[in-house]
């Protein structure tokens, strides 16, 4: 008999999407009075697993045990019924309810609906951890840190005793995340047991009691943080040690392609999602761009593309031998035919940049199917491009035709990829590049970005994982809140310095 | 003067009688909308509620019966299961099959005036050609439930309480509802699956639950709206062309007062005068018939309006007319 | 408490790419499943189903005139069905096709009343149909333009537009072009302003196939077509792609409406030979279900909205012959509609009942 009984304990838990294993059998333990973190790189199958301890997916196979009995969560409502709460990264919240209503939102409390009472008790729950919103105010006048304390204040308003935070400091200033870590810690103490899923290694350091790490949908272990450090964490989530060894050739003779300055940008709100920015690629050169996530790199590329709208600040940009001209107020449409090309990896990888009900002949069209006289569509030159990038990047499908939906992650990359590389850009984009794929065709992605550099192309890309743009630019642009904190020498720069800079305003020393 | 405010005050009595059909339509396809389903087979379901309910009346009075809340009581249930069990289709083929609502609520309709049509004109031909309410049912359908002193107060004696009784009912079911949407418990679970299904869902909220018991109950609702036109305005007999195009007008009065039901009140009383106007107003140069398109064309701004000012509180519900499924990806 | 392990009863999923035999299986038998419901309804209302099938198929495809008048119904039905596919297949719900076939019987029917003696008749029905089609995309441009600027929702608006229409006419058929007065009536057109016949039927559906033909280039061959299909898909990704969303909106909403007008002029010229508030009847509504059930695939669409226009012809005969109100016509279209609505489902998902692939129990 155990001296104590797990508040959580899962058994063998499959969850399959069509022909995608989303979680291979995984074991996992956590108790009262405990933080754990789930750590793993992007499509790793942490936030899959998570999703059925709250309710929204089912297991295929195994079995979850809440309390050392074993329980059957089909619902969300069984999952609160449980004590398990889970505050998603994608907040689900009504935008026109206020945040009480919001948070008796599924309760089922005896007697009548009493929204003063509640808003009482939320400012009760507002007071004891520090929190500040108004119960009163609406979802839709929120900021997203007050959002996600709505969603926080939710969970411990139905006295869950298990909760479940997903990704919760993405969004978050760092500012923000202590005040969370002060929160969670005081949850801990409280007797509540807690999972964090993340892929910041930080953060696990700084929070949990335990780690438990997955890679592509597989449990690898569960080790206590006190007797580990972030180099056997990264061992875990990656496989091997990373000595990536990514080949970095210099190209002789680097010139200027785009020039960047006081670019800002607006979004739908007012909000300025970026600040002044200023930077120079050159053409022969891999420009990396860092930074948490959200903190403008998204608008960046699409502020260059011509996607999204630029308030003020100019993009100068030189064509091979000839003169610069200003993209903004160029459209998408002018800005590629000159040449810049982007390749943007969303999160769920087919909103943009690729038609999932297409094929890959389908999708290699989205860059050609205006050229040409006449009406009709060119179907050959694609159909020959899709063959192309088929064999030369080893996609996986049964044919060029097959929906790129129902392909598996990687495959959706390199056709997204491989298509951007095939137009011949002189500017190259690519974000997230990697998100998801495995080691194999990750060097295959590098390989071809480097390739491009030595051609003469000015390639960005923007990067999550700081080993791979540390040795696989030549220089890296560090975003924080839409500005930017520093530009560094990729070759002498270390982890440490973009880790402080990504965290940090006004890093403008650290230039280099 | 006199004379024009008895014009005017006979107006607004006409335009409550015909908006008091309205006023049931509108108010059930609000409650089937605020639950994200967007129903497009009220038409239909008008139909089918007014030939029905028509119908109950009439077995009931030819099996002898003569007690007029038993014959109102009748009109409205029967009314009431047609349109429930029209709606039981939309719902099964839309929530549970995840049809196109779009779609669904057009066959529907398509199916719904043609079982209406069916059943009426089936009844006829039993009856040999006619069918009709004796004058003593007929009055209790069409008569002000109040008694005669109240309805004879000067001036306001007749437009306060001289209407029919569904009116009554019709206000008594809008503040039920706004009360229903706002005040309590089930309200606002309800609006929360119309917003955001994926959130209700995630609050423990059986999503689907809901869904189907507003449009259920709300195609009901509805349906009485049918049954009125036919015993009211129609005089007791089934007439399909007059019946015609309620329903759709009805889907317009939904957008006209933004899914609030209280608003739906005055609205209603609003597009029953546009209806009957060119009886009452001939105004020189402008063509009584085009009085007609009125309803439409104020409903066609207050959408443009309320698109353009996108005001975040006067909107359709986020999620109108879209399934959902919660393991989608 | 209960601890016993339990999984749902019935649980979904998501079913990726059926074989295309066994997809057409169960549409199949969904249409038969339609008509066996349909024989309940007929047995209910005191008619023998097997006659009464017997009859309306013998009376929409017996007799030549039959078929004729058959083809009649089906013409506009198809003709409007290839009108919305391009809509709908960017995701744009287009219900306002009544209002646009309206729209273009119109100004179709002011050139058959006042241009009559100006133009010959070749000349005159060039500009009937050319006016029809423009007045159509014009009335559909509307609501597009204000979804591409305000995102104004075009399912209501589109919606609203098929009414203000038809009131247009009621004015016309009550006021200016008021045949005799007080007959309510538009007069019947000049013979030189009605489509001529072609193996019995007004030319229209000759004009509809011909629209068949262009439909299915237009969706899979060329560059508009593929705009659609990438808007439909993403409208992210078709900005990405250098498309101009609000651009390929309106366009595709004016060549939708532009093909509801000319069906319109079809059916004032060729089948009515007149003006008049029920000039579209209604088609604008069956043919969304019509181009929806025939997944916007254009050829199938020939053979849904024939099977619909048998349905109905049929009814008519049933009339005639045994006593059945026509509107039954309209239960069984909506009972078929409903079958086919509903056998998608079952392509698109399959079921997992419990137990099915259940491992053995790993505890107790």
């Amino acid at each position: 008999m155990e001296h104590s009984v797990c508040a959580i304990e899962l058994q063998g838990i499959t969850k399959r999407f069509g022909e995608v294993v989303a979680n291979d059998g995984i074991d996992l333990k956590l108790n009262r009075g405990e933080i754990l973190s789930l750590l793993g790189e992007n499509g790793s199958g942490k936030t899959t697993l998570m999703n059925m301890l709250s309710g929204i997916y089912f297991p295929d196979e195994g079995q979850i045990f809440v309390n050392g009995e074993p329980v059957s969560i089909r619902s969300p409502k069984d999952a609160f019924a449980y004590g398990i709460g889970m505050i998603h990264q994608h907040y689900k919240l009504v935008d026109v309810f206020t945040a009480a209503e919001n948070i008796v939102l599924g309760l089922e409390e005896p007697g009548k609906l009493d929204i003063k009472a509640a808003e009482a008790k939320v400012r009760d729950i507002c007071q004891r951890y520090g929190f500040d919103i108004d119960p009163g105010q609406k979802i839709y006048d929120m900021s997203v840190s007050q959002k996600q304390t709505v969603e926080i204040v939710k969970v411990l308003y139905r006295g869950a005793e298990i909760l479940i935070l997903d990704e919760p400091t993405a969004v978050l200033t760092p500012q923000e995340t202590d005040k969370l870590f002060d929160v969670l810690r005081a949850m801990k103490a409280d007797g509540k047991a807690i999972v964090i899923i993340t892929h910041k290694l930080h953060e696990v350091m700084a929070l949990s009691d335990k780690v438990a790490v997955l890679r592509k949908g597989k449990y690898i272990g569960t080790v206590n943080t006190s007797e580990t450090n972030p180099q056997a964490l990264t061992d875990m989530m990656v496989g091997h040690a990373v000595t990536l060894n990514i080949d970095r050739p210099q190209y002789d003779k680097p010139v200027e392609r785009l020039t960047v300055k006081g670019l800002t940008v607006l979004d739908g709100e007012g909000v300025k999602k970026l600040d002044g920015v200023s930077f120079t690629a050159m053409g022969g050169e891999i420009l990396g761009v860092a930074g948490i996530a959200g903190s403008g790199q998204k608008e960046l590329l699409e502020a260059i593309s011509g996607l999204c709208p630029v308030a003020a600040g100019e993009i100068a940009y030189t064509p091979e031998g000839r003169e610069p001209s200003n993209l903004v107020g160029k459209t998408p449409m002018q800005i590629k035919k000159a040449g810049v090309a982007m390749a943007f990896v969303p999160e769920d990888r087919l909103g943009m940049g690729l038609v999932g009900s297409m094929g890959m002949t389908g999708n290699m069209m989205l860059r050609s199917w205006k050229k040409g006289p006449g009406v009709f569509l060119n179907r050959k030159d694609p159909n020959e491009l899709a063959l192309r990038v088929w064999k030369e990047l080893e996609v996986v499908t049964p044919s060029t035709d097959f929906p790129v939906r129902r392909m598996s992650g990687g495959n959706v990359q390199k056709v997204l990829v491989g298509r951007e590389i095939a137009s011949a850009p002189s500017v190259l984009m690519t974000a997230y590049a990697v998100r998801g794929l495995d080691i194999n065709t990750s060097y295959t992605i590098y390989n071809l970005l480097t390739e491009q550099k030595m051609k003469g192309v000015a390639v960005i890309y923007v990067g999550e994982d700081l080993d791979v743009l540390l040795e696989l630019c030549d220089r890296i642009l560090v975003l924080c809140g839409g500005q930017v904190s520093g530009v560094v020498d990729a070759r002498s720069a270390t982890k440490e310095q973009i880790g402080l800079l990504m965290t940090r305003l006004g890093g403008k020393e650290a230039e280099a | 003067m006199s004379n024009f405010l008895s014009l005017f005050l006979a107006l607004i009595i006409a335009a409550i009688t015909y908006g008091t059909p309205l006023l049931f339509g509108t108010l059930g396809e609000i409650l089937t909308e605020k639950s994200g389903n967007l129903n497009l087979g009220v038409e239909g379901i008008m139909f089918m509620g007014g030939a029905l309910g028509l119908g109950g009346v009439f077995y009931y009075e030819k099996a002898g019966g003569a007690s007029g809340f038993a014959a109102v009581g009748i009109g409205i249930l029967c009314a009431f299961l047609a349109g429930a069990l029209a709606s039981l289709i939309f719902s099964f083929l839309t929530i549970t099959l995840r049809a196109n609502q779009n779609v669904t609520g057009l066959a529907l309709s398509i199916f719904g005036t043609g079982v209406g049509q069916f059943v009426g004109e089936f009844m006829r031909v039993r009856e040999n050609g006619y069918i009709s309410i004796g004058n003593h049912l007929k009055g209790f359908f069409q008569n002000s439930p109040f008694p005669g002193f109240l309805q004879k107060i000067p001036v306001v004696g007749g437009v306060l309480f001289g209407n029919s009784v569904f009116f009554y009912l019709g206000l008594i079911l809008a503040v039920g509802m706004f009360v229903f949407l706002n005040r309590t418990r089930a309200g606002l679970y309800l609006r929360s699956v119309g917003e955001s299904p994926a959130t209700a869902d995630a609050a423990g909220i059986p999503v689907e639950r809901y869904k189907y018991l507003a449009t259920v109950i709300g195609g009901g609702v509805s349906a009485v709206g049918g049954m009125v036109y036919i015993m009211t305005i129609a005089g007791c007999v089934w007439n399909h062309e007059g019946l015609s195009g309620v329903g759709w007008l009805a889907v317009a009065l939904v957008i006209f007062c933004m899914w609030r039901p209280l608003a739906a009140i005055w609205g209603s009383v609003l597009f029953g005068a546009l209806m009957i106007l060119y009886l009452r107003l001939v105004l020189p140069f402008v063509p009584t018939q085009l009085y007609k398109i009125l309803p439409y064309v104020v409903t066609v701004i207050v959408l443009i309006v309320s698109s353009m000012r996108n005001n975040k509180e006067k909107q359709p519900p986020a999620s109108l007319g879209l399934a959902y499924f919660r393991e989608d990806r | 408490m209960s601890h016993e392990k339990k999984t749902p009863l019935i649980r979904l999923a998501k079913r990726d790419g059926m074989e295309g035999w066994k997809v057409w299986c169960i549409r199949a038998g969904s249409i038969l499943f339609a008509l066996l419901l349909g024989a309940l309804v007929m047995a209910l209302a005191g008619a023998n189903p097997v006659t009464a099938y017997g009859t309306m198929i013998s009376g929409a495809l017996g007799k030549k005139s039959a078929i004729r008048q058959t083809v009649k119904i089906a013409v506009p039905l198809l003709g409007c069905a290839l009108a919305i596919a391009p809509c709908f297949k960017m995701r744009f719900w287009n219900i306002g096709a009544e209002g646009q076939i309206t729209a273009g019987a119109i100004a179709a029917t002011y050139f058959a009343l006042f241009w009559v003696d100006r133009l010959p008749s070749p000349v005159l029905l060039v500009v009937m149909g050319l006016a029809g089609a423009l007045a159509g995309g014009v009335w559909a441009l509307i609501p597009a333009f204000f979804k591409a600027k305000w995102n104004t929702n075009e399912t209501l608006f589109t919606l609203m537009m098929n009414y203000i229409v038809i009131g247009v006419v009621r004015w016309l058929q009550g006021g200016p072009w008021e045949g005799r007065k007080g007959s309510q009536i538009i007069p019947q057109f000049d013979s030189a302003a009605c489509l001529p016949r072609v193996l019995g039927v007004h030319c229209g559906w000759i004009i509809v196939l011909v629209l068949v033909v262009f439909m299915h280039v237009y969706m899979n061959h060329t560059k508009h077509g593929y705009e659609i299909a990438v808007i439909g898909d993403s409208i992210n990704t078709a900005r990405y792609a250098g498309m101009n969303v609000g651009r390929v909106m309106m366009r595709t909403m004016f060549l939708s409406g532009a093909i509801s007008g000319l069906v319109g002029f079809i059916v004032a010229s060729g089948a009515n030979n007149t003006l008049y508030d029920g000039v579209a009847g209604g088609v604008g509504f069956t043919s969304i279900t019509v181009a929806w059930l025939s997944q916007l695939n254009a050829f199938a669409m020939v053979g849904i909205s024939g099977l619909l226009a048998v349905l109905s012809k049929g009814a008519e005969t049933l009339q005639t012959r045994m006593a059945v109100p026509t509107s039954i016509s309209d239960i069984i279209t909506g009972i078929l509609l409903f079958c086919m609505l509903g056998c998608e489902f079952f392509i698109n998902y399959k079921l997992i009942f419990r137990g099915a692939g259940k491992k053995e129990a790993r505890h107790e």
